[in-house]
């Protein structure tokens, strides 16, 4: 109770004195509100999955956890307990002081880790074939193809079929599933979008492949994750799962801009720098991708062409 | 000859502009001082540190006693002294970080983004290469000979040498705080990035020869303790009757022979790539990135043992010592130590998951790696049954130890979740990955080496550290870190880019204010230490421990005074079993004159240490600004050093019989007058290392 009282009361000086740093104001702010509403943070990411790969990926998620109960439990509950229990102060506790060897507790150490261990592996194996990035999502419709170029610092999405290309705006029909081929026209750089699928590597000169499709439409934050130089931090991508008839009206807006991405464009658009707003080209040069592709890879462009004489 | 022609070759790429303080003149942004000030902090230091060691009249005792010293103790202690230095600067700049990170927000904060880049990339080199590997290496150096009862390490002289290159690398970090920049690709250097074509300036390869450096330092220090190890063992001293922390300082140094060459040779190709324009690592004319991230981590997996497994040996020590017991399951440590240094080879790709490989190459990785967690698990077993029916005393040293069993299993459990490659797709590249490795470092290593240090520290000074400013460090410590890092992980959930320098979501802000607490607090934990160094100095009258056991431990080292004598064995012990010291003690067989004493030879001191060292750090810094006269003047400097020592016949001074007769029997003079002080009043001024017998032994 008094401890109740004093704390109240130092509530009420503090509150009195409101001069003081408002930082220690914030920071208790902080530290009061996390359980209530620190955790919207979680919905940004995988816990917040709006697709069947994120959705699978969760559940495998859950279960390590639980399998790892398993691990942890025994180490943080003996640990306190022999600690505290053969504390030196404590003259009823056994004493052996040269017991260091006992046949059952070493198959008690080594066998049930080991066990854990296969069952992860069972999970583990079965898992990394299921969520294989490369692997084509199952469903009746046919995939949206879209091609990804990772650039400093912004993303260039590429419809080859529809003819259509985007900026930092990655549009798609929710409910189908899409197919992504990356390739990068700098350095390395990771295609992540937390709340659809698991991430990928985009490097310059080959192509990389990711399945992902959204369970309803919405709007998805996309970024790059692999530090990539001084605008890392604002490439940012929206990713819009939209219904079909959002998506056809959306791809008819993208095909009246007049603008045409070819190689020229590309070169004026790969120029380091930051786009904040999103941008349409309503035409895209044939087979842009793989002259991108080869831009970047001069040795094997020139025996190409040497084979083509 | 025009006049830039004439700079070039006089003074390379090096210009006005390189100099922050001329940048923070030109743009005065907050970022641009801070910048400038830390740069000013290390000219102000170095002027500092050069005034007070002239007022004081240090330079002669500074050479002559402690940098050409060839003694390991001294040479270990050197060790300890620089990781202390780099992890101050390592960790400000970590706490620098976190505090960006908490107003940036979309807004911007108080660093720039350029700046925020060379901050991650200096915090992780620093903190792996030259605080972290030092400090182990220090460990390692000072108690591996005492504990298998040998006079000096294989080749002392290459000792001093691996020391100073390590410095000479730190050094040209500091440098590049004062000139130029550093890189801004981060610890693990990824090209093309780091390559020439986006990154033409100094600062990969300021990161490419401060890397270079402490790397062949360190594969010589390795191949130096493994030789050690192996040959200069006491006699009776078998491999199986070594004290724990031998193994894991035997394993750590055949990992350093194996795993530290890959390293030199992916900096060594980026380094051709950027100096002579050669494609192996370039986005063009078949270059491929890929081979760098496979030799990185072929380093980098076996790295993160090198770094643990020291540690773990130093928990080995403690937690026996402090239980008043034999170790658990010795055998099985063992085995667990060395089943942990071979698998570590064989898991590096799952540091890319996510690079596009097939499902069952993912998936085999996976596998291997949460295998390691199998001899990890028994490890940690081990010495939870280490206190089953022991007397547990919850000093210092044993409070980081239980710190760390609890903590280190967070971040194992994270570890497996990581080997999970689907799991891993999701969170790799987050601040998730921060968190789970800053998790297991921290305790796992950091825990373990400061535990370590105030183990041993009345070993090697000879006065026990303040117990009371111990425990206000430990607490700092914990808390500091769960308030840190625990909230990195629920961020990492949430989609957080690790080394982003601005942030656009509002939710991610409490978290993060958390966390920069925690930094902050880490911060005052360091300080602590510090504080409890001054603390024991000044109070190191009441706190000597002269005889040399002041924790009734079991292992040669604690058998000899402290600190101990130039030549650490007066007479080299001879030893019959395991637990050799806890032994005599119990049949009473300790604290005798040897019959007779011997003419010891000790290595005399040697300059080529500092040289070698000073001149790796200059051709370096050479090689960095494209200063090729001087590159090529520190690369023949070092080698001449090196071929003119191999003339010296006469290596060697002697100790006479007599002088160490008379040291002995003045230390079995202080053992006869000494009062044996029981466990309960260890950390008490009564303790002046002489141990009362514990509760009479029990019959086997």
């Amino acid at each position: 109770m008094t401890g109740a009282r004093q704390s109240s009361r130092s509530a009420g000086t503090a509150a009195a004195r409101l001069g003081r740093p408002r930082a220690v104001a914030v920071a208790l702010a902080a530290l009061g509100l996390l359980p209530l509403g620190g955790c919207g943070v979680l919905d940004h990411g995988l816990l917040g999955a709006a697709g069947p790969v994120a959705d699978e990926t969760r559940s495998l998620f859950y279960l390590v956890c639980v399998i790892l109960i398993f691990v942890a439990g025994p180490v943080l509950v003996l640990t306190p307990i022999f600690a505290w229990h053969y504390r030196l102060s404590n003259t009823r506790s056994a004493y052996r002081p040269q017991w260091g060897f006992n046949w059952p507790l070493e198959g008690f150490i080594w066998i049930p880790p080991a066990i854990i261990v296969v069952v992860l592996a069972f999970f583990l194996w079965r898992g990394t074939h299921r969520l294989d990035p490369y692997k084509p999502l199952a469903s009746d419709a046919s995939p949206v193809e879209v091609q990804v170029v990772a650039l400093d610092w912004k993303w260039l999405f590429i419809y080859p079929k529809e003819g259509v290309a985007s900026v930092n705006e990655l549009v798609f029909p929710a409910g189908r599933p899409v197919h992504l081929s990356l390739t990068s026209g700098t350095v390395m750089q990771s295609f992540f979008i937390p709340q659809l699928a698991g991430q990928i590597y985009a490097m310059a000169g080959m192509t990389t492949q990711l399945n992902l499709a959204a369970h309803e439409p919405g709007r998805f934050r996309g970024e790059n994750t692999q530090f990539n130089g001084m605008g890392f931090q604002t490439q940012k991508f929206v990713a819009l799962a939209k219904t079909d008839d959002a998506y056809r009206a959306w791809l008819a807006q993208a095909k009246a801009d007049g603008q045409t991405l070819d190689m020229t464009a590309y070169k004026i658009l790969s120029a380091r720098a930051v786009q904040t707003q999103p941008s349409q080209f309503g035409s895209v040069a044939p087979d842009l991708f793989k002259a991108i592709l080869a831009l970047d890879d001069a040795g094997a462009h020139a025996a190409h062409k040497k084979a083509g004489q | 000859m025009s006049g830039d022609d004439l700079w070039y070759s006089l003074f390379g790429r090096l210009e006005a502009k390189a100099l922050p303080f001329v940048r923070a003149w030109e743009h005065p942004t907050l970022s641009e001082f801070i910048g400038a000030g830390a740069g000013a902090m290390v000219v102000v230091g170095g002027i500092a540190v050069v005034a007070l060691l002239s007022w004081l009249r240090w330079w002669r005792p500074l050479f002559l006693d402690w940098l050409t010293s060839l003694d390991h103790k001294k040479i270990g202690i050197m060790y300890v002294v620089l990781a202390a230095v780099m992890f101050t600067r390592a960790l400000i700049e970590a706490v620098l970080m976190r505090t960006q990170q908490s107003l940036a927000i979309n807004a911007p904060g108080i660093v720039a983004p350029e700046h925020f880049a060379q901050l991650f990339s200096t915090h992780g080199t620093i903190m792996i290469f030259f605080m972290a590997m030092p400090f182990l290496t220090g460990l390692i150096n000072y108690v591996v000979p005492l504990q298998i009862g040998a006079r000096d390490v294989a080749f002392p002289l290459l000792n001093s040498i691996s020391l100073m290159l390590t410095a000479g690398g730190a050094g040209l970090v500091m440098v590049s705080l004062a000139v130029g920049d550093f890189s801004t690709g981060g610890w693990s250097g990824y090209p093309p990035y780091t390559g020439k074509a986006f990154q033409p300036g100094v600062g990969p390869d300021y990161w490419i020869w401060a890397v270079t450096l402490s790397s062949l330092g360190t594969t010589l220090s390795g191949l130096n303790f493994a030789t050690t190890i192996y040959k200069k063992r006491c006699p009776g001293m078998h491999l199986m009757r070594m004290p724990l922390f031998c193994w894991t300082a035997l394993c750590t140094s055949v990992l350093m022979i194996f795993a530290m060459p890959p390293l030199t040779l992916a900096t060594a190709l980026l380094a051709l790539d950027r100096y002579a324009d050669f494609h192996f690592f370039t986005n063009d004319l078949g270059g491929n990135m890929m081979n760098y991230v496979n030799l990185f981590w072929l380093f980098g997996h076996p790295e993160v043992y090198i770094l643990i497994l020291p540690a773990f040996g130093v928990y080995s020590e403690v937690i026996s010592a402090f239980s008043s017991k034999e170790l658990y399951g010795y055998i099985s440590l063992v085995l667990a130590t060395m089943a942990i240094g071979v698998l570590s080879f064989t898991v590096w790709l799952h540091h890319f998951f996510t690079m596009g490989q097939s499902a069952d190459v993912n998936a085999v990785f996976g596998i291997a790696t949460m295998t390691i967690a199998v001899p990890t698990g028994v490890k940690i077993y081990d010495w939870i049954w280490t206190m089953f029916r022991g007397e547990v005393r919850f000093t210092t040293p044993m409070l980081f130890s239980l710190a760390f069993l609890v903590t280190f299993v967070l971040g194992g459990l994270s570890g497996i979740m990581l080997a999970v490659p689907p799991i891993d797709y999701v969170v790799h590249n987050t601040v998730f990955l921060v968190a789970h490795f800053h998790n297991v470092i921290i305790p796992g290593l950091l825990y373990g080496l400061i535990a370590g240090y105030m183990y041993w520290f009345p070993k090697i000074f000879g006065f026990r550290l303040n117990e009371r400013w111990g425990r206000i460090s430990f607490v700092c410590w914990v808390a500091g870190f769960y308030l840190a890092f625990m909230p990195l992980y629920v961020l990492g959930l949430g989609g957080m880019a690790r080394r982003s320098q601005a942030l656009f979501e509002p939710d991610y802000r409490p978290w993060l204010i958390v966390a920069v607490l925690g930094a902050f607090l880490l911060l005052a934990a360091l300080a602590t230490l510090f504080g409890q160094l001054v603390v024991s100095i000044r109070q190191r009258e009441h706190n000597r421990v002269p005889v040399g056991d002041p924790w009734d431990a079991r292992s040669l080292e604690w058998s000899i005074p402290a600190p101990p004598p130039e030549y650490n064995f007066a007479t080299i012990p001879h030893v019959d079993r395991r637990d050799v010291f806890y032994w005599r003690k119990a049949e009473e067989k300790t604290y005798r004159a040897a019959e007779r004493y011997d003419d010891i030879a000790v290595p005399k001191n040697s300059w080529i240490g500092p040289i070698v060292g000073f001149a790796g750090a200059v051709c370096a810094f050479g090689l960095v600004w494209h200063i090729w006269w001087m590159a090529i003047l520190g690369f023949l400097a070092g080698w001449t050093a090196v071929i003119a020592r191999s003339f010296v016949r006469d290596t060697h001074r002697i100790v006479p019989a007599a002088e160490v007769e008379a040291a002995e029997r003045r230390w079995l003079a202080q053992v006869a007058a000494a009062r044996p002080v029981p466990r309960r009043l260890e950390v008490n001024s009564d303790n002046v290392g002489l141990a009362e017998p514990f509760p009479a032994p029990v019959p086997a």
